[in-house]
């Protein structure tokens, strides 16, 4: 086995004829949102224009760097020459790039998005630092930091930025030091609940026994979150020497990561990582002569949200259904096949190394008192520049949206904080800090940092009917007031989205949802009320809209909008006609057609091609009807 | 599929009880999905029932008991991709390929299932099909891209 030190070196040397490298080296995001964007056909055309100008550079292939919307990503950076970044890159436009920068020399700084590293006379001029971009620039990255700068599978990137230098500082400090440290750093769970690291690790440790077990939860369920997913593709060295470390700290014997099966990318990741670990003696017995054993096992999730939940998620892992149990016991002091056990977040895990490299109070400069660190979130929805962020707790929503994620769409509504078992937050709630506390007297929850944001076009009633069928058949079935409340919930939020609604119906809301909420056994049904009862608090008015005058406001409930053709603006392309599958639409070729709408079934196929082709108008509009509330609705 | 095909997978496993679920994940990879004779065949090999292997199977969405088609779509419905038009998505495959959420079609062209979040939030709505993940869809792309499917 290689000494730690040696193999540092190594990789220093290896990451330094990158960073020092006489060739170009051109950079390609292809985590899966880069994917979906279609980084492989980019990756495929660099290749082409790189043979066809017969040039030669090296190819990276690096995670997210949580530009999403900006994706697919490429950069370039020329020996000795800053790293030239540029956004929404086709096929085609991959071409002038590489021929303008690698061939002529010129960056092309209108097409460009932002420059890392210094400036560089005419090479960067006009050019902005990618750093001061205002998604960027109030961001604090230290889970992320390797996110988007180092190859994900070469665990030599990883160890030349630092990497498993932490493990080393824990095997130094001994089991208890590395629990002081994380205690004295306030690291608090970033699954959601917030509870105190430290202290989990601490009953664990002090429970007797010689088999414990450390398991990895990477079942990142929220609908609306993928912070882990990109964090496990593009760093996931960080995750697994966090895993280390905590198992270290436990004194767990075997570890356990459990991902979900959606991820397909971040477990091929995993594995490949693990491999190259055991490869550097940093799994196996005596991991670097610290008389440390310790292996891992990836369990792929088979798809239920409950298995989030910690109880749930060991039954998983023990090949049954994946439902809860109540507490106490405790995991941490009978878990996984009745021993101690440790459940931490993907995030967790990826801050743990940052702590014990650079301590406690390096930590603490972070955040807000109590609320230490800072925290990754998915910022999507309708929101201008939607991706992967990082910034300290307490950070409050407004400069979040706004500032970083260039605000809502059309005006802003509302946010949603937490997925389905958070709460939505109006705009009065703007400046609220983000921190444990503050979304928690708010109503909502932190969460595992899904932030969804809704705009005018957002139903809110809508909405909540989503989170509920989603919360509904997601259920375990095991606490019937969260198997059968749901269930009602979701039954009486249809009727009102169908403009059947009573004005009795909200009472019943809200009585059904205080009672979901007492009477359920597990985190799932305890905030599966949540999306309700913070809707009906702060937008009551709008239930109320579609309850009396069977007006969704937002144009979005289908029972009660229509589409129409405005005449004056039809320029008669029959583009409708064409696409319409009931025949709904009718009128000859440059004539204002007409829209029947007893054979409409709002699919959507008109509007759209009426808003996204040249030749069309914009002709079709969705809006709501209101209809006048009589006596006995009032 | 036979019974040696069934024993073949068995054997890359030890026989415990924690294997079910990778068990039954190993199968629906090599045949598809999860037929009564490979659940027959898993309840002696962990000493565990029938019914209960169903029960465990049925609790997770990944798994199927119906044949998958040549193809599959899946739809997200995310909340981003809710958000964003995913339900008129799902619509849409249905009345186009005149399929319910987790059928075949008759011709086994497609299988088609819904599914709670693919994770690619800030490029919804998305749709995947086989490994491919199409982001910002809609309607009338939706179409095009059937067509590219034998």
């Amino acid at each position: 086995m290689n000494s730690f030190q040696q193999l540092q070196k190594e990789a220093g040397k290896e990451w330094d004829l990158l960073q020092k490298s006489t060739l170009p080296v051109i950079y390609v995001g292809t985590a899966s949102c880069g994917r979906a964007a279609g980084a492989k056909d980019l990756l495929e055309s660099i290749k082409k224009t790189l043979e066809e100008n017969q040039l030669t550079a090296k190819i990276v292939e690096v995670g997210c760097i949580g530009l999403c919307y900006l994706e697919p990503l490429m950069d370039i950076r020329l020996p000795g020459r800053p790293r030239i970044s540029y956004a929404n890159v086709t096929p085609d436009k991959a071409r002038r790039i590489i021929e303008g920068l690698i061939i002529n020399g010129n960056p092309q700084a209108q097409m460009a998005l932002g420059y890392f590293g210094d400036e560089d006379g005419d090479l960067t001029h006009g050019i902005p630092r990618f750093f001061e971009l205002p998604m960027l620039k109030p961001q604090v990255r230290i889970v992320l930091k390797n996110c988007g700068f180092i190859d994900p599978e070469a665990i030599d990137h990883y160890m030349a930025n630092g990497g498993y230098a932490g493990l080393m500082t824990a095997f130094g400090k001994g089991p208890e030091g590395v629990i002081a440290e994380v205690r004295e750093a306030g690291l608090r769970g970033r699954g959601g609940a917030g509870f105190p690291t430290y202290k989990k690790w601490e009953t664990c440790r002090n429970v007797p026994g010689n088999i414990k077990y450390m398991i990895c939860n990477a079942d990142e369920g929220d609908p609306g979150a993928f912070m882990n997913r990109s964090l496990i593709e593009g760093d996931p060295h960080s995750v697994l020497e966090g895993l280390l470390i905590a198992a270290y700290a436990i004194g767990a014997t075997h570890g356990y990561i459990y991902i979900r099966a959606e991820y397909p990318l971040a477990i091929i990741r995993l594995k490949k990582a693990i491999a190259q670990m055991h490869r550097y003696g940093l799994l196996g017995k005596n991991i670097q002569n610290s008389d440390f054993d310790f292996d891992i096992t990836i369990k792929e999730g088979a798809g239920a949200f409950v298995c989030g939940e910690e109880t749930a998620l060991i039954a998983s892992i023990e090949g049954k259904r994946g439902m809860p149990k109540s507490r106490p016991p405790y995991p941490a002091i009978s878990g996984l096949h009745n021993k101690p056990t440790i459940i931490n977040n993907v995030e967790t895990l990826g801050t743990l190394p940052n702590i014990l490299r650079n301590g406690a109070t390096w930590y603490r400069q972070y955040g807000t008192p109590g609320n230490y660190g800072t925290k990754t979130f998915s910022l999507v929805g309708k929101i201008r520049r939607s991706g992967l962020i990082e910034v300290p707790l307490g950070t409050p929503l407004r400069q979040i949206i706004f500032d970083i994620g260039g605000g809502s769409l059309k005006p802003f509504k509302a946010v949603q904080t937490g997925g389905p078992s958070g709460g939505c937050l109006s705009s009065e709630f703007l400046d609220t800090p983000v921190d444990y506390e503050s979304l928690g007297a708010a109503g909502s929850i932190m969460g595992s940092g899904g932030l969804i944001v809704m705009d005018e076009d957002t139903c809110i009633v809508d909405v909540a009917r989503y989170f509920l069928d989603f919360t509904q058949k997601e259920s375990c079935g095991k606490c019937s007031p969260c198997r059968v409340g749901s269930g009602h919930m979701v039954e009486i939020l249809e009727r009102i989205t169908k403009g059947q609604g009573q004005p009795e119906d909200l009472i019943k809301l809200q009585t059904l949802g205080e009672t979901v909420k007492r009477g359920s056994l597990c985190g799932l049904g305890q905030t599966a009320p949540n999306p309700i009862l913070t809707t009906l608090r702060y937008f009551r008015s709008e239930y109320l809209s579609h309850i009396k005058e069977k007006h969704c406001p937002a144009a979005v409930c289908k029972e009660l909008i229509e589409y129409r053709v405005v005449p004056d603006k039809c320029t008669g392309c029959r583009r409708c006609v064409n696409v319409c599958p009931t025949g709904a639409i009718t009128g000859p070729r440059a004539e204002p057609h007409n829209l029947d709408p007893t054979k409409c079934i709002k699919c959507r196929a008109c509007y759209e091609i009426c808003r996204f082709d040249a030749i069309a108008g914009d002709a079709i509009i969705i809006r709501s009807r209101r209809s006048i509330p009589d006596e006995q609705t009032i | 599929m036979t019974v040696m095909e069934y024993r073949n997978v068995l054997a890359e496993f030890q026989g415990e009880e924690g294997e079910l679920i990778p068990i039954l994940q190993r199968i629906q990879e090599k045949f598809g999905y999860i037929t009564e004779d490979a659940i027959k065949n898993i309840s002696p090999f962990l000493k565990i029932s029938e019914n209960q292997i169903y029960g465990v199977a049925s609790f997770y969405s990944q798994f199927r008991f119906t044949e998958p088609g040549r193809n599959s779509i899946k739809v997200c419905m995310g909340t981003a991709c809710h958000m964003r038009g995913g339900q008129i998505l799902g619509e849409a495959v249905e009345r186009e390929l005149d399929v319910k959420p987790g059928q075949t079609t008759k011709d086994k062209r497609f299988d088609f299932h819904r599914v709670a979040c693919l994770g690619c939030c800030a490029l919804a709505p998305v749709i995947q099909v086989n490994e491919d993940i199409r982001s910002r869809m809609n309607v009338i792309k939706l179409k095009e891209m059937l067509d590219k499917y034998e």
